[in-house]
């Protein structure tokens, strides 16, 4: 019954791990196929991506928001490999290929651009 | 064994001890209602000159003294002596009897109701088995720093078991079982015993720092007529909270005020208005920011000095501090260090802080540490520890600053401030840009359910009865929290199903406040003892429950898929144990066979304003009501 909030880091500090890409990681991505969103919806529900980052990739405390991200795939790949945050699960490829991972990906890219905050009454309060 | 003959009877002896003013009504606070048990004595205590009546009418005596407003219980063999004699000797009131469903229920609502009363109600179980299922809300109580009056039953006397429910309701040491956990306990073998623990009992509970209490009511005691003669029952002295020592204060301001970035980390910290009142002057004097770990409403959530709201679940990020004032931090090491992820095999640690960082403690549970139950955390290095009730101890250090603070200081120092109003100011545009992703989403995100509460209580005199971590911190992000009763923090002990019930007594303190109690209610607290929804209804309790229904366990789901991907396993299981589905559970159906105003599920966000206002009617008219929305998992 313990509950510990996992951490999960920012965009931000997603974007530093850019840095880390190894060669080996280019290349395997330059194998993908075009991306699938509807294997990617699948891969996004059943392996619980959207228990941290929400359905629509709007993230929260438990997990960084996903949704109109500006990650590339090599950067977003990358990371979900090797987390940087403590509280994120290692999706290595014997979990989810570098295809699959596209998949997800491309579905990420497929949630719909949010309304401005300043068009929301209730968040203007 | 003896059988009392009464020469008289229960009606003949109730008018007496009205006219002789023993057993004086008392709902006022303690120093009220000590005072009211006064009037009445020649001496310092109150004097019962009756002696033939039950044990448990002068139990009852002695606990109108002490301005307890609410007896919490589930009915047991083993106090129905004390149950009779506060319903009808008692007269039911001041305190009141309040029906439970589950042992674990009536601590909870003492744990809810004494955050926003600020003193303990007490809860009566069986010294067994009631006990056993009290206790682990009473470790919340405990790792929370909240009283609460814990009365336990029990028949110490062998002759006096009257058959096996009694053998098996019999215990030596009833408070055994949760003494690692409660300050202190006691089993009164005579009236004047029990008059004089009561009153102790009391007074400790309510020193800084505040705990949970036992004390044991003989069955044999509360049943059998008085033979003691010249009972009294001492007077309450409170304790004043121990303050930290002033060589030590004094050199915590020098160090505040020579920093140039201190950081001041609020655990829990406000007992009270006053409390909140001398952190926002702290705060204020020395322009420094405050990282509130939102156990208590300690620091108004839209002040500019208000560190990042939505860093309350991970944690205040201290690395650019060179001083840190840690108030009753919860686990100070671990807010100071990094350790090797769950995501990874071994364990490193290091600190978070940049070297040469100063740290100062402010905290009164040294004064109460114990070593079973771990919940003291990690020992901390501090660079000046001073034992001392924060509340008590800020006002001496908010003086020693000011004294300190030259005219060329306070400048810099309000340069500082502007820097850090600014970057509040940029943490809460950004709140709202991420609180309009996934607006229409549906199930309804934890960000829009929060935002449309909002906009249905922000004008009224509202108190947010449960903890918001569940739901990503949106109230702190989005409301604006700042008087002592709009947030009641969490459980303390992290133990599950504490939220209803602490719900339902904090809504029943506020209720003689009139003000509008709420609860983001998680699904699977509730399951652990629904019948605390059938509480609420029979005493009329205002309070709206919002269902933050993820369907599942969720925090034990995202662990699972955590270690599975970590063990390069199969993804797709970590619904097993964890999932609150097939069937999904109809809460509005479940509130309603408990007598609740209910509607749900809620599953379009569109839906939620217009029931929102209508079961918000159903609460200010006095009743409880209930609002099932289906919700995204964070």
């Amino acid at each position: 019954m313990v509950r510990v909030s996992p951490f999960f880091p920012t965009e931000k500090t997603m974007y530093k791990l850019l840095a880390l890409l190894s060669l080996a990681a280019l290349t395997a991505l330059a194998q993908t196929k075009p991306a699938d969103t509807a294997n990617g919806k699948r891969l996004f529900e059943r392996n619980g991506c959207y228990q941290c980052h929400g359905w629509v990739g709007q993230g929260g405390t438990a997990g960084a928001r996903l949704a109109q991200t500006r990650l590339p795939l090599i950067a977003f790949t990358a990371y979900v490999r090797n987390p940087a945050s403590g509280g994120m699960p290692p999706f290595r490829a014997k979990v989810m290929s570098d295809q699959e991972l596209a998949d997800v990906y491309a579905y990420i890219k497929t949630f719909p651009e949010p309304k401005a905050a300043k068009d929301i009454p209730l968040l203007n309060q | 064994m003896s059988e009392s003959k009464s020469p008289v009877g229960r009606r003949g002896f109730l008018k007496r001890a009205a006219a002789s003013g023993a057993g004086l009504a008392a709902s006022a606070p303690i120093a009220l209602a000590q005072q009211a048990a006064l009037k009445p004595a020649t001496g310092s205590a109150v004097e019962v000159t009756s002696n033939v009546r039950p044990g448990s009418d002068f139990m009852v005596d002695v606990f109108k003294t002490l301005g307890i407003e609410y007896i919490a219980a589930n009915p047991g063999s083993s106090f129905r002596g004390l149950q009779e004699s506060f319903i009808n000797y008692g007269k039911n009131t001041s305190p009141e009897w309040l029906t439970c469903c589950h042992e674990e229920s009536s601590v909870a609502m003492a744990h809810g109701y004494a955050k926003i009363e600020g003193k303990p109600m007490m809860i009566m179980a069986h010294g067994t088995v009631g006990l056993q299922h009290a206790s682990m809300a009473i470790y919340n109580a405990y790792c929370d720093r909240v009283p609460v009056y814990i009365v336990l039953g029990n028949i110490l006397d062998v002759n006096y078991r009257r058959g096996n429910p009694e053998w098996v309701h019999s215990v030596q040491d009833s408070a055994a079982m949760v003494r690692d956990y409660t300050k202190w306990d006691d089993m009164p073998v005579s009236l004047s015993h029990f008059a004089e623990s009561a009153v102790r009992a009391y007074k400790i509970s309510m020193t800084p720092p505040y705990e949970p209490v036992v004390l044991v009511a003989d069955g044999t005691l509360q049943e059998e007529p008085i033979s003691e003669k010249n009972l009294r029952i001492p007077k309450l002295a409170m304790s004043a909270p121990p303050q930290g020592d002033s060589t030590a204060v004094a050199e915590a301001a020098k160090l505040l005020v020579a920093a140039e970035n201190p950081v001041i980390v609020a655990g829990r910290v406000a007992r009270s208005a006053e409390g909140i009142k001398h952190l926002v002057e702290l705060a204020e004097v020395l322009q420094a920011r405050v990282q509130d770990q939102r156990m208590r409403m300690n620091f108004p959530s839209a002040h500019p000095l208000y560190g990042n709201p939505g860093a309350v679940v991970a944690g205040p990020n201290l690395s650019d501090a060179d001083v840190i004032l840690g108030l009753e931090v919860q686990d100070f090491w671990g807010i100071t260090h990094k350790m090797t992820g769950l995501n990874k095999f071994g364990m490193e640690a290091h600190p978070t802080t940049k070297e040469g960082a100063k740290i100062i403690t402010i905290s009164a549970i040294d004064l109460n540490h114990k070593s079973n139950y771990q919940d003291f955390g990690r020992y901390l290095e501090a660079d000046l520890a001073i034992t001392g009730d924060p509340e008590a101890t800020l006002p001496e250090l908010v003086e020693a600053v000011k004294k300190l603070i030259t005219l060329d200081r306070r400048r810099a120092l309000d340069e500082r401030g502007k820097k850090i109003a600014e970057m509040n100011r940029q943490a809460r545009a950004r709140d709202r840009e991420l609180a309009a992703i996934g607006w229409d989403a549906s199930p309804v995100s934890t960000a829009r359910l929060s935002a449309e509460l909002w906009g249905q209580i922000k004008n009224e005199d509202w108190s947010l009865v449960s903890n918001d971590r569940f739901v990503s911190s949106w109230p702190t992000r989005l409301w604006s929290f700042s008087k002592p009763y709009h947030y009641i923090g969490a459980q303390g002990g992290a133990g599950i199903g504490y939220q209803a019930p602490a719900a339902v007594g904090a809504a029943l303190a506020n209720k003689k406040h009139g003000r509008l109690s709420v609860s983001i209610q998680c699904d699977g607290d509730l399951n652990y003892a629904p019948g605390v929804l059938w509480t609420a209804a029979h005493h009329k309790v205002p309070l709206l429950t919002v269902m933050h229904n993820n369907r599942a366990y969720h925090e034990e789901r995202m662990y699972l898929a955590l270690l599975g991907a970590k063990y390069d396993r199969d993804l797709g299981r970590s619904d097993i144990g964890t999932a609150l589905n097939g069937p999904n559970i109809d809460y509005a159906s479940i509130a309603k066979g408990y007598g609740l105003y209910a509607e749900g599920p809620i599953t379009d966000p569109n839906d939620l304003g217009p029931a929102l206002k209508r079961a918000i009617a159903r609460v200010k008219a006095g009743e409880p009501a209930l609002l099932d929305v289906v919700t995204q998992p964070r």
